[in-house]
């Protein structure tokens, strides 16, 4: 077995041990209505935690993300209770914005040579300032193609309901998935998270490779956006602050490594809907306080980085030990 | 001719890294090129794989002039080249490394199966069994080595450049290296060969060319070469023989000054006694991972014992952490310079009095002239070369780095100072000059504990030698028992008992 792939079944047999558990205290977890639920509830995180997993095995990070849902949000609400425009041309509209953001500061980062986390953070208050310039207060969207999208849905057998945003996150994972994994431009990604240099010397154009990873992460931003729009129905300016943690400690949870080079798209998803689970875990008890959430995740956190932490060692130790 | 370089030039502020140098290399053959620090050889390298433009001359491969751009446009026209520190990444696979960058793709998508074939048919040549899909970084570097000679050769196919490909593998994994480079002359490639052993140059090389201050040499056919020709050529002067070779007059037994007695880790290192003269060298000599760095580890507390004490004159000392045994009047100049050595991004002065300010406590900085004055004594006593002290430490030659690495430690006056591998990747100038700071401070006093893989750098300025087996002190020569024979039978006395050496290695001592 390829050590690499350990954190990958860990993340995946936590996620199913925690559902076991949840199913015997209340055997409803099992039902399609909380699966649907779970999908279409984390829709918008799971989105955006494929473009941060992106982004943090390139050996970056973006902490800008939360800002752009926000802001993508209330420019949508904005544009569409201002102009008579359709929905379709704003969300193309946004997602440009969005993507040309995001690629924009991976081009300050690599022409600068600057520390990603100082270019993002300056992006993350730069979006937030711009949602508040649009609209201080939560703009309600009233269109009835909002209507439409809110409810499409497939009911499954059970009478759960696969919302499309849910559909769509799951898309996008597939699509991250292919990316990642099957593409030059993955293998570049984890060519730079491996090391610059020898990625580099190896033929990696890396100021390309950096303005289309952090122009994906924009783009997976605003299409969380427009997601989590679809979700609330308004654009909210104060909305989804800190939601660039959670995606980075889902991407974490999802056995990518923090320094980059390592991971699977795959496990952001399952790293995604772990989380979800507590919170469904919190809900059905409904005597917990919504704050064990947190400190979950938190403990997940803590053990999936001393887990990683262990496996270096582990096959470090390995390799010293193997003969020539 | 398959690539003839022609009064290459190339000149960097303040110096001329190249001027007018002429190289040749031939379809099959393994040409050296040598040459201190300094000398050119990374320069002349770096024009050729484009990773520097040149300032005049030309490049001719195949007959066509080219003038490659960067190392992607070198690699395209023929040219490849495989550095010292492997340049492939430990976290892809085998198969991914291979092929980066050229993966077989269906519908716009890598294809996995054609990418592990492809990697296969690119390894088979080599002797080498090896499973594809595994992570890079499981295998030893002399794997990892191979694999980016196979790279390079499936990419480049014509020249392939060496660099110092040998400097962290041991013997059986050069003799594997070798081989390849070997068939691959036989396949009629040209190989460029850079490296600092010379009895490797000797082994395996058919030309050599020496460059001296980005100056041609000679080159000749190495058949006509003598050991002291080549290195005479290297340093434009005879070696002073009686640095590297003639061991210092033995002396009267030094005054014990340390005392470490019964150091052991669980797993590190098997319990050991050390007694240190005042201004005794002593050596530790083994093959690697027979702890040798460990024991020095142990005594300077990176690793702390689990079991022994340690005592000087006054009484016992404490060996729990670096900053104590600095405290004690310790120094240790590391293996690994680049990372445990040096700050690179600071300038050669901030190195210099880095301890010395670590030491005094980083609210009482030293007034900046003093530094000034400190770092100027150093680099004028040590002979550092540099522009200046405010030049940043990491664009020095390796030699120069170390000397301002020893330069740190003397600002702090130590009375006891380690030195692992001390001329490790420096060129046989900078070595004598080293070795001749190590008999500098000695002279003065100071004791000194040297780990080397060169028998005969250790056998040059020990007075006496401890050697380590698989973890374990197993012997000590000292005065005229010191030579390199003793040492390798010392080291080599149960090869063949195998595990046993392991498990009851203490009874050998």
């Amino acid at each position: 077995m390829n050590i690499r792939a350990l954190p990958l079944y860990v993340t995946i047999g936590i996620f199913l041990l925690g559902w076991f558990v949840c199913w015997l205290q209340f055997p409803n977890m099992l039902s399609t209505r909380v699966i649907g639920n779970l999908l279409t509830d984390n829709a918008y995180l799971g989105i955006v935690a494929v473009g941060m997993t992106v982004v943090i095995l390139s050996g970056g990070i973006d902490l800008s993300v939360g800002s752009v849902i926000a802001f993508t949000g209330v420019f949508i609400a904005v544009m569409l209770r201002d102009t008579g425009l359709h929905p379709l041309p704003v969300f193309a509209l946004a997602l440009a914005l969005a993507t040309g953001f995001g690629a924009a500061m991976g081009w300050l980062i690599d022409r600068l040579a600057m520390p990603a986390f100082i270019v993002t953070l300056a992006g993350m208050f730069l979006a937030r300032g711009a949602a508040y310039l649009l609209s201080i207060e939560s703009v309600p969207i009233q269109h009835p193609f909002y209507e439409t999208l809110q409810k499409a849905y497939w009911l499954m057998p059970g009478k759960g309901r696969l919302t499309l945003i849910g559909v769509l996150m799951l898309a996008t994972v597939a699509l991250g998935m292919v990316l990642v994994h099957r593409t030059r431009f993955g293998a570049s990604v984890f060519a730079l998270g491996g090391g610059e240099q020898t990625a580099r010397l190896m033929g990696v154009r890396q100021g390309r490779t950096m303005v289309l990873v952090y122009a994906f992460s924009g783009l997976m931003a605003g299409l969380s956006g427009i997601v989590f729009s679809i979700y609330t129905g308004s654009g909210y300016s104060l909305a989804t602050v800190g939601t660039e943690l959670t995606a980075i400690a889902a991407v974490v949870i999802g056995g990518t490594l923090l320094t980059g080079g390592a991971g699977y798209v795959f496990g952001t998803l399952v790293g995604v809907l772990t989380m979800g689970l507590i919170q469904t875990y919190i809900v059905f008890d409904g005597s917990l306080s919504s704050w064990w959430t947190k400190i979950v995740i938190g403990l997940l956190l803590l053990a999936f980085i001393l887990l990683q932490k262990g496996l270096l060692k582990l096959s470090e130790t390995r390799l010293a030990r193997q003969p020539v | 001719m398959l690539l003839s370089i022609r009064s290459l030039t190339k000149v960097f502020p303040g110096t001329r890294a190249l001027d007018g140098v002429d190289f040749d290399l031939r379809a099959g053959e393994v040409h050296a090129l040598l040459g201190e620090n300094g000398a050119g050889k990374s320069t002349l390298i770096k024009c050729l794989t484009g990773a520097y433009a040149r300032d005049g001359g030309t490049i001719a491969l195949d007959g066509q002039d080219i003038d490659p751009r960067s190392t992607g446009e070198a690699q395209e026209l023929g040219i490849g080249t495989v550095y010292q520190e492997v340049n492939l990444l430990p976290n892809l696979t085998v198969a991914q490394n291979l092929l980066f960058g050229r993966e077989p793709r269906r519908f716009g998508l890598i294809d996995a199966r054609a990418m592990r074939a492809e990697a296969r048919r690119m390894l088979a040549g080599y002797g080498l069994d090896l499973n594809v899909d595994r992570d890079l970084g499981t295998y030893s570097v002399a794997i990892q080595q191979i694999v980016a000679i196979a790279r390079a050769v499936a990419l480049s196919g014509k020249v392939l450049i060496l660099d110092e490909p040998t400097a962290s593998l041991d013997a059986r994994e050069v003799e594997m290296l070798f081989g390849v480079v070997r068939d691959l002359r036989a396949r009629g490639l040209g190989i460029i060969f850079v490296s600092h052993f010379l009895n490797q140059v000797f082994d395996l090389c058919d030309r050599v060319t020496v460059l001296r201050n980005g100056q041609h040499i000679v080159t000749t056919e190495i058949a006509a070469l003598d050991r002291m020709a080549l290195i005479e050529h290297m340093l434009g002067r005879s070696l002073q023989d009686e640095v590297l070779h003639a061991r210092p007059p033995a002396r009267r037994a030094p005054d014990p000054m340390l005392h470490f007695h019964g150091l052991s880790r669980q797993g590190v290192v098997a319990p050991f006694d050390l007694t240190v003269g005042r201004g005794e060298v002593v050596g530790l000599a083994g093959l690697l991972g027979s702890g040798r760095t460990e024991s020095a580890e142990m005594i300077f507390g990176i690793r702390p014992a689990q079991t022994g004490t340690a005592q000087d004159e006054t009484g016992p000392i404490a060996l729990t952490s670096p900053r104590q045994a600095i405290a004690n009047g310790f120094g240790f100049a590391p293996e690994d310079r680049k990372t445990a050595g040096i700050v690179a991004d600071l300038s050669i002065r901030e190195n210099i009095v880095l301890g010395l300010q670590a030491q005094r406590g980083w609210m009482r900085p030293i007034p900046r002239a003093e530094q000034n004055r400190i770092a100027d004594e150093y680099i004028r006593r040590l002979d550092i070369r540099t522009s200046g002290r405010e030049k940043r430490i990491g664009d020095l030659s390796g030699g120069n780095q170390q000397k301002a690495v020893l330069a740190r430690w003397l600002a702090m006056n130590p009375r006891f100072l380690i030195l692992d591998e001390p001329t490790r990747g420096i060129d046989v100038g900078a070595h004598a000059e080293i070795l001749h700071l190590i008999h500098q401070l000695v002279d003065q006093g100071m004791s000194l504990l040297v780990i080397s893989s060169e028998l005969d750098e250790l056998i040059a300025v020990s007075d006496r030698v401890i050697v380590l087996r698989d973890r374990c002190h197993v012997a000590e020569l000292a005065g005229d028992a010191i030579s390199g024979e003793a040492i390798m039978r010392a080291i080599a006395a149960t090869d063949g008992a195998g595990d046993a050496a392991v498990h009851s290695g203490g009874e050998a001592a």
